[in-house]
C-alpha cells in the first residue's frame, strides 16, 4: 500500500453517502426537490467516478491503485482500505453511470407509494456509496461490513417503495441475503484465524490474504463460506428464488440496482476473493459450479419463457445472464474472466434499460401483466424502439455489447470445457426466444384496449434511456476501451489461482 | 463454629422463601419472600467467609444488600401502581408480559 | 457447347492460390465507406423519426446506389490488379483483444467478396427504387427504407469481413433486418409470428457459427479467413469434420436448408421488396457463401461436404415439390428459392469442382429470382394486394411489361438456353453427375419440377381466363417499379452470358476457392438433352394443366396425398410443433409450477416450519410471574445436579 491517500476514491464513496444524508434532511413538502438534490449529487459522484477512472493506469504493474488506508480496529488487523483494479473500476464505473439513470427514470417511482421521495432518494444514494465501497474495498473486513450493510437500503427500498407483495418480497430478499452473510461472516472468522496462525497476527489485508498458504481442506470450507453467500447474491440457481420476487416488487429504479448493480457483487465476490484466496478449493469445486452455471442458463431461460409478468420475466433473463457471468469466472480462462467481467458491465446497462422501460410501460397501463399489452409499438414506437434494442441487447445481438462478453465467455469455456460451452450455447435460441416472444406480445398486434391512450417516451424518460442504449451500442463495436482495463486485473486473478489458457491443440502439436 | 448449622439455617430459609414465590400471589408477600431468599444466600457467604478465612463472602453479602435495597425501591413502586391502577397486588392478574 | 469446354479448360488450377493479403491503399482504402453510407443512412433516418418523412425513402436510395458506384469502381480497381494480388485487407480498429483471443474490425475484399458486393448493391439499389413506388402510400414508408439500408450496410459488413466473427456481426444483422422487415407491418399478428419465427430459427442455425467459431479458436488459435486457411491442414480430421458440420448448421438456418427451412415460407409476410432482396436474392444466399468461403475447411472433410450434398439435394427437392402446390404467388416463389439454393449448397459441397458454380448459379438466381419477386409485387400491387394465383388470369394483356418482365425471368429459371439460368444451372447439374451420381440425377429431377411450376405459375398468372375478384382493376405499375424489373429482365437475359464469357466468372474466383474440372460420366452433350427433354416435359405438363385448361377458383379439397403433403409445406412446421414447440411449452410450464412449488417450495417451507416452531414455543410464556419463577426454578436446580454430577460423579 502506497503511504499517499489518494482521496478522490474516498470521495467517491463517501459523497454519495453523505449525499443521501442531505436529501432525507431536506424540508418535506417540496417532492422535486429532493430528486433534483439526488440527480446533482449522483451526477456529482459520476464526475468523481471519472477522476479516479482518468487517474488510473491500466498498464501499471501495480493491481490495486489509488489506494487510501487507515488504521480501523487494529488489534483485528482491520483497515479501512479503498484501491481500484481493472475488474472494480469498470463496476464502479457502470455504477456511478447507472444512479443518475435511475434516479432520473425512476423519478416518479416513489410518488404513489407509502413512503416519501425524500427517504427513496436517500436509500439511493445510500446503496450507491455502500456499493461503490464494497467494489473498493481492499480490506476483506471493511468488504463484509458494506456487503452487509448493503442490504439495509436494498430492504427499504423494496419494503417501503414497492408493489403489493412488497413486504414479502424484501423480507426474502433479506432473508436469503442474511444467510449467506452469516456463511461469508464464519468463514471471514475462519480466514483471520488462518491468517494469524500463519502471519503471527490476524489481518483482513486482502494483498496479505493472498499470499497466505491454506491447507486444502481449510480452504474448501473457507470457499464454501463465501462462495455459497455470492452465489446467494448473483444469484445462481437453485439459490435464486428471492430475485424474480424481490426484482419483481420493488419499484423499477430499485430493480434496476438490485439486479444490474447489487448483484454484481455476488459474481466480482467471486472473481475478487474466492478465487484467489482459495485457489486449490475454487479448482475443486469447478465442476460443481460450471454445472450449476449451465442449469442456471437454461433454466433461467425456460423460466423466462413462462412467465406472464413483464419485470418477473426480466428477472428470470438475469438469471440465465449471471450463470454464463458464473461460467466465465470459473472456465479459468482469461477469455471466460475478461468476458465474464465486461458481461457484468454490459447486462447492468441491458437490464437497466430493460426495467426501465417495463417500468414506464407498467405506469402508463398500470399493469405488468404481458396480457395486458399488444400493439404499442404504433402509439409509442420509440419506446418501443428503445426497448427492441434493450431486448436485443438481453439476447447479445452481435454489435451490441453483450455479445462480446457472451462471446469470450463462450469461447473461453469452450477451450475448457467443450460440453459446457455447447450447452451454455444453446441459452442463445431460448434467449431470442423468450425476448421476441416478449416483444411480440406486448409490441406488434391489434392495439389492445387500454393501450390505445399510451404516451410515448417523454423528454425526461428518454434523457434516462438514451445513454444507456448508446453505452450498449458503443461498447459493441468499441468493447477494447474496457477490456484494456480489465485484461490486467484478470491476468493477476489467473495468476493468482495459478491458471493460464490452454493452448491452441494446432500448436501444441507443433 | 460448626458451618453445619448456618448453612442448614440458610437452606431451610432459601426453600421457604422459593416455595413463597412460588405459592403465593399476593405480589407483596412474593417480594418479602423473594428478600427472604436474598438474605438466605447472605447467610450462606457470611458462613463460608467466615470458613474460609476471606472477607469476599462478607464483600458479596454487602453487595447483595445494596442490591436487594435498590430492587426494593423499585419493585415496591411498580407494586404500588400496579395497586393504584388496578385495585389488587396478585400476581397472577397482570399478564400482560404476554402480548 | 465447345464454347463451354474452352471456357473450363482455360481455368484448371487446383488449390485456390489467394495470393497475400495486400493491405489496402489508394482506392481500396474506401472499401470501409461501402459499408458506412448505408450504416450512416439507416441510423440517421431511424433517429430523424417523424422528421424524414418527406424525404427518407430518397436518401435511402441515394444511400444504396452510392454503395453500388463504389462497388463498381472497386471492381475496376481490383481488375487492375495481378491476379494474386487482389486480396486486398483493410484493418479499421482492434475489436476484442484477450489473451489470445483477437479480432478486428477488418475488411477483406477479394474476386468472391466484391461479386457479393455488386449483386447486393446493384440489385439493393433497384429494390431501393422499385420501392420508392411499391410503398408510396405506406405511412411508414421512411422506416421501411432505413431497414433496407440497415440490411445492406450488415449484408455487406458479412462479405467484407476478414474473420469469422466479424462475419458472425453481420450474419445476425441482416437477421435482424430480415426480423424487421417480415414484421414490418407489425400490426398483422401472422407478420409478427413470422418474423420472430425467421429470427429464432436463423438462431438455431446460429448456433452452429457460435460453436464453428469456438472450435476454430481451441484449435488453431485464430478465425481470421487466412489464418484458418493456413492451419486447417494440422489440424486433425475429426475436429475439421465437426467444425464442417458446425458451418453447414450456419448456413441451413440462414439459407433455409432442411431441416431449418420452415421459416422461409413465412417470411413471406413482410413487404414484396423485401422478399425480393433479402429472401431471394442476397440474405438467404449467405449460406452458400459461408461454405464456399470455408472451402478450405470443407476440401478437407468428406463426411462434412457429403452432408452438403445431401442437405443441398433434399431441399432442392423439397422446394421445388412445395413450390408446386402453392397457391399464394409469393410462396411459391419461397419454395422455388429454397429449391434453388439447394442447387447453390448442393454444388457447393461437390469441392472444387462446384465451388465456382455456386457462386455462379447465385449470383444468376439473385438476378432473375429479384425480377420474379418484383414481377409478382408488380402483379399484387395491381390486384389489390391478392396473392392467390387463382383470382390472376390473363394479366398478359393489361400488364404487358410485367408480362414480359416476369416471362424473362421465368425462361431464365427453368434453364432455357441462352437465359441466364441455364449456365449456372446446368454446370451445377454436370459437376454433380460427375461427383455424386445420385445428387445429380435429383438435380435433374429438380430442374423439371421447377418447370413445372414456373410454368404453372406463370399460365395461372397471365394466362388462361381472368378469374379476378369482382372490384379489382389490374392495371400496369409506374414506372419507378417497372424500370427497375426491366432492368432486372436484362440481367435474366445476359447475366450468365456475361458472366460467364466477359466475366470469365471460373477464372475470376478460382484465385480464392480453388477450380477443378470435374467430367461426368456421361457425354456432356448426352446430358445437356437431357436436362433441356427434362425440362421441356415440365413445362408442357404445366402448360397443359393451368393454362389450357380452367383453373377453379377455390383450391380442390378432394386432392391426393401427395398434393396435401405439399400444401402443407411437407409437414416442416407439423414436425417443429409436434417434436419441439409442443414439449417445449410442456417443459416450460412444468419448470414454471417446479419452480413456484419445488424450490421456492423448499424456501417458503423451511420459513413457515421455523414458524410453527416458534408458534409452538410461544405458548411457554403464559405470562404469569409465578410460572417464569418456577422454570428459573427448576432451571436452576437442573443447573445446579448437572454441576453436582459433574464434579461428584
Amino acid at each position: 500500500m502506497s503511504t499517499e491517500q489518494y482521496l478522490p476514491l474516498v470521495a467517491l464513496v463517501a459523497l454519495p453517502i453523505l449525499g443521501g444524508l442531505l436529501v432525507s434532511l431536506l424540508p418535506k413538502g417540496n417532492p422535486t426537490l429532493p430528486k433534483q438534490v439526488a440527480l446533482v449529487i449522483s451526477l456529482l459522484t459520476l464526475a468523481l467516478g471519472v477522476v479516479v477512472g482518468l487517474a488510473f493506469d491500466p498498464s501499471a504493474a501495480d493491481r490495486f491503485q489509488l489506494g487510501a488506508s487507515w488504521d480501523w480496529i487494529p488489534a483485528w488487523g482491520v483497515s479501512f482500505a479503498l484501491g481500484v483494479d481493472g475488474i472494480s473500476l469498470v463496476l464502479i464505473l457502470m455504477t456511478a453511470i447507472l444512479v443518475p439513470v435511475c434516479i432520473l427514470g425512476g423519478w416518479a417511482d416513489a410518488d404513489a407509494t407509502a413512503g416519501s421521495p425524500r427517504g427513496y432518494f436517500a436509500w439511493i444514494l445510500v446503496l450507491e456509496g455502500l456499493v461503490l465501497g464494497v467494489f473498493a474495498a481492499t480490506d476483506v473486513f471493511l468488504f463484509y461490513v458494506l456487503f452487509e450493510a448493503m442490504l439495509i437500503p436494498m430492504y427499504f427500498l423494496i419494503g417501503r417503495y414497492g408493489g403489493a407483495q412488497r413486504q414479502y418480497a424484501a423480507v426474502k430478499f433479506f432473508l436469503y441475503s442474511l444467510a449467506g452473510g452469516l456463511l461469508m461472516l464464519a468463514a471471514l472468522i475462519g480466514l483471520w484465524v488462518v491468517s494469524g496462525d500463519q502471519l503471527g497476527a490476524g489481518t483482513f489485508d486482502y494483498a496479505a490474504l493472498v499470499g497466505l498458504d491454506i491447507p486444502v481442506e481449510t480452504q474448501k470450507w473457507l470457499f464454501l463460506g463465501f462462495f455459497i453467500a455470492f452465489a446467494i447474491k448473483a444469484p445462481l440457481w437453485p439459490l435464486h428464488t428471492w430475485l424474480p420476487d424481490a426484482a419483481s416488487e420493488a419499484p423499477p429504479s430499485s430493480s434496476v440496482l438490485l439486479v444490474g448493480v447489487l448483484d454484481k457483487v455476488g459474481t466480482f465476490g467471486m472473481l475478487r476473493l474466492c478465487l484467489p484466496l482459495f485457489p486449490d478449493a475454487s479448482k475443486y469445486f469447478t465442476p460443481v459450479i460450471i454445472v450449476l452455471s449451465i442449469v442456471g442458463i437454461v433454466y433461467g431461460a425456460l423460466l423466462a419463457i413462462g412467465q406472464t409478468d413483464l419485470k418477473r420475466l426480466i428477472a428470470y433473463t438475469s438469471i440465465s445472464h449471471f450463470g454464463f457471468i458464473a461460467l466465465g469466472i470459473f472456465a479459468m480462462t482469461s477469455q471466460g474472466q475478461s468476458g465474464a467481467t465486461l458481461y457484468m458491465v454490459n447486462h447492468g446497462f441491458s437490464i437497466a434499460a430493460l426495467f426501465l422501460i417495463v417500468g414506464f410501460m407498467a405506469t402508463r397501463r398500470g399493469s405488468r401483466m404481458v396480457a395486458d399489452f399488444g400493439g404499442v409499438q404504433k402509439v409509442a414506437p420509440v419506446l418501443a424502439g428503445a426497448f427492441l434494442v434493450a431486448g436485443l441487447s438481453s439476447l447479445a445481438l452481435p454489435g451490441l455489447s453483450s455479445f462480446v462478453s457472451e462471446f469470450l465467455v463462450l469461447a473461453g469455456t469452450f477451450t475448457r470445457y467443450p460440453v459446457a460451452a455447447v450447452v451454455a450455447t444453446l441459452g442463445i435460441v431460448l434467449a431470442a426466444l423468450y425476448i421476441l416472444l416478449m416483444y411480440q406480445r406486448t409490441m406488434t398486434g391489434p392495439v389492445r384496449p387500454g393501450v390505445e391512450g399510451m404516451p410515448d417516451l417523454r423528454g425526461r424518460e428518454v434523457l434516462a434511456i438514451a445513454p444507456v442504449l448508446a453505452i450498449i451500442l458503443a461498447l459493441g463495436f468499441f468493447p477494447q476501451v474496457a477490456l484494456d482495463i480489465i485484461n490486467p486485473s484478470v491476468d493477476q486473478t489467473m495468476t493468482a489461482v495459478g491458471s493460464t489458457d490452454p493452448a491452441p491443440v494446432v500448436a501444441e502439436g507443433k | 463454629m460448626n458451618p453445619t448449622n448456618y448453612l442448614v439455617l440458610s437452606a431451610i430459609l432459601f426453600s421457604i422463601g422459593a416455595a413463597g414465590v412460588l405459592v403465593r400471589r399476593n405480589a407483596i408477600v412474593v417480594f418479602m419472600c423473594v428478600e427472604l431468599m436474598l438474605n438466605a444466600s447472605n447467610l450462606a457467604f457470611v458462613t463460608f467467609a467466615r470458613t474460609n478465612g476471606t472477607l469476599d463472602g462478607q464483600v458479596v453479602a454487602f453487595f447483595v444488600m445494596v442490591v436487594a435495597a435498590a430492587e426494593v425501591v423499585v419493585g415496591l413502586a411498580i407494586i404500588v401502581t400496579i395497586f393504584r391502577t388496578r385495585n389488587s397486588a396478585s400476581v397472577d392478574e397482570p399478564n400482560l408480559l404476554r402480548l | 457447347m465447345a464454347v463451354i469446354t474452352t471456357a473450363l479448360s482455360i481455368a484448371t488450377e487446383g488449390a485456390p492460390n489467394p495470393g497475400e493479403v495486400v493491405a489496402a491503399s489508394g482506392t481500396f482504402t474506401l472499401t470501409a465507406l461501402l459499408i458506412a453510407i448505408p450504416l450512416a443512412s439507416a441510423a440517421l433516418l431511424l433517429l430523424l423519426g417523424r422528421r424524414a418523412d418527406r424525404w427518407g425513402h430518397l436518401l435511402g436510395t441515394l444511400a444504396a446506389a452510392a454503395s453500388a458506384v463504389l462497388g463498381v469502381v472497386l471492381l475496376v480497381a481490383m481488375m487492375g490488379q495481378p491476379e494474386d494480388a487482389r486480396t486486398i485487407g483493410q484493418s479499421l480498429w482492434t475489436w476484442i483483444d484477450v489473451g489470445s483471443f483477437t479480432a478486428d474490425v477488418a475488411l477483406q475484399l477479394d474476386p468472391l467478396s466484391i461479386s457479393f458486393v455488386l449483386l447486393i448493391t446493384i440489385v439493393g439499389t433497384l429494390i431501393h427504387v422499385y420501392s420508392i413506388g411499391y410503398m408510396a402510400h405506406d405511412p411508414d414508408r421512411r422506416r421501411f427504407f432505413a431497414y433496407l439500408n440497415l440490411f445492406i450496410a450488415a449484408m455487406l459488413l458479412l462479405v467484407l469481413a476478414d474473420n469469422y466473427l466479424l462475419l458472425y456481426v453481420g450474419w445476425e444483422g441482416v437477421g435482424l433486418a430480415s426480423y424487421l422487415l417480415i414484421g414490418f407491418w407489425y400490426r398483422k399478428p401472422s407478420a409478427a409470428t413470422a418474423a420472430k419465427k425467421a429470427f429464432v430459427v436463423n438462431r438455431v442455425g446460429d448456433v452452429g457459427l457460435s460453436l464453428a467459431i469456438m472450435i476454430m479458436f481451441a484449435t488453431m488459435g485464430t478465425f481470421t479467413f487466412s489464418g484458418v486457411n493456413e492451419a486447417i491442414g494440422s489440424v486433425d480430421p475429426d475436429t475439421t469434420t465437426w467444425l464442417g458440420l458446425a458451418l453447414l448448421l450456419a448456413a441451413c438456418g440462414k439459407s433455409a436448408q432442411f431441416p431449418l427451412q420452415s421459416w422461409l415460407l413465412d417470411a413471406m409476410e413482410g413487404p414484396t421488396p423485401v422478399s425480393a432482396l433479402i429472401h431471394a436474392a442476397t440474405m438467404v444466399t449467405a449460406g452458400v457463401y459461408l461454405i464456399v468461403r470455408s472451402n478450405a475447411i470443407f476440401d478437407l472433410t468428406e463426411t462434412a461436404q457429403l452432408a452438403v450434398v445431401v442437405v443441398g439435394t433434399i431441399t432442392l427437392l423439397m422446394g421445388a415439390i412445395i413450390g408446386t402446390a402453392k397457391d399464394d404467388i409469393k410462396k411459391g416463389l419461397a419454395g422455388s428459392t429454397m429449391s434453388q439454393i439447394g442447387y447453390m449448397v448442393l454444388a457447393a459441397g461437390l469441392g472444387p469442382a462446384g465451388y465456382v458454380f455456386a457462386i455462379f448459379h447465385l449470383l444468376t438466381h439473385g438476378m432473375f429470382k429479384a425480377g420474379l419477386f418484383l414481377g409478382a409485387g408488380s402483379v399484387m400491387h395491381g390486384m389489390n394486394d391478392d396473392v392467390n394465383m387463382r383470382h390472376y388470369g390473363a394479366l398478359r394483356a393489361v400488364m404487358t411489361i410485367t408480362w414480359a418482365t416476369f416471362g424473362l425471368g421465368f425462361l431464365a429459371i427453368i434453364g432455357i438456353p441462352p437465359f441466364a439460368g441455364f449456365w449456372s444451372k446446368d454446370e451445377i447439374i454436370k459437376v454433380a453427375f460427375a461427383v455424386h451420381p445420385v445428387a445429380g440425377v435429383a438435380a435433374l429431377l429438380g430442374a423439371g419440377v421447377t418447370a413445372f411450376y414456373m410454368t404453372r405459375m406463370m399460365a395461372m398468372t397471365f394466362h388462361g381466363k381472368a378469374r379476378w375478384e369482382p372490384d379489382v382493376h389490374p392495371h400496369e405499375s409506374p414506372a419507378v417499379m417497372t424500370v427497375p424489373m426491366m432492368v432486372l429482365a436484362l440481367g435474366s437475359v445476359f447475366g450468365g452470358l456475361v458472366l460467364l464469357f466477359v466475366g470469365n466468372i471460373e477464372e475470376w474466383l478460382a484465385p480464392v476457392v480453388g477450380f477443378e474440372k470435374a467430367e461426368p460420366g456421361i457425354p456432356v452433350p448426352l446430358l445437356i438433352g437431357l436436362t433441356m427433354a427434362v425440362v421441356v416435359v415440365g413445362a408442357v405438363i404445366g402448360w397443359r394443366q393451368y393454362a389450357m385448361r380452367e383453373v377453379p377458383r377455390m383450391a380442390p379439397t378432394q386432392v391426393s396425398w401427395a398434393t396435401r403433403a405439399a400444401r402443407a409445406d411437407l409437414y416442416g412446421d407439423a414436425v417443429n410443433e409436434a417434436v419441439f414447440m409442443r414439449p417445449g411449452q410442456y417443459l416450460t410450464r412444468t419448470l414454471v409450477w417446479t419452480d413456484n412449488k419445488v424450490i421456492d417450495g423448499a424456501v417458503n417451507g423451511t420459513a413457515a416450519g421455523i414458524g410453527g416452531l416458534s408458534a409452538r414455543s410461544r405458548r411457554w410464556q403464559s405470562g404469569y410471574v409465578r410460572s417464569y419463577a418456577l422454570s428459573m426454578l427448576l432451571g436452576a436446580v437442573v443447573i445446579g445436579a448437572v454441576l453436582a454430577l459433574v464434579r461428584f460423579a
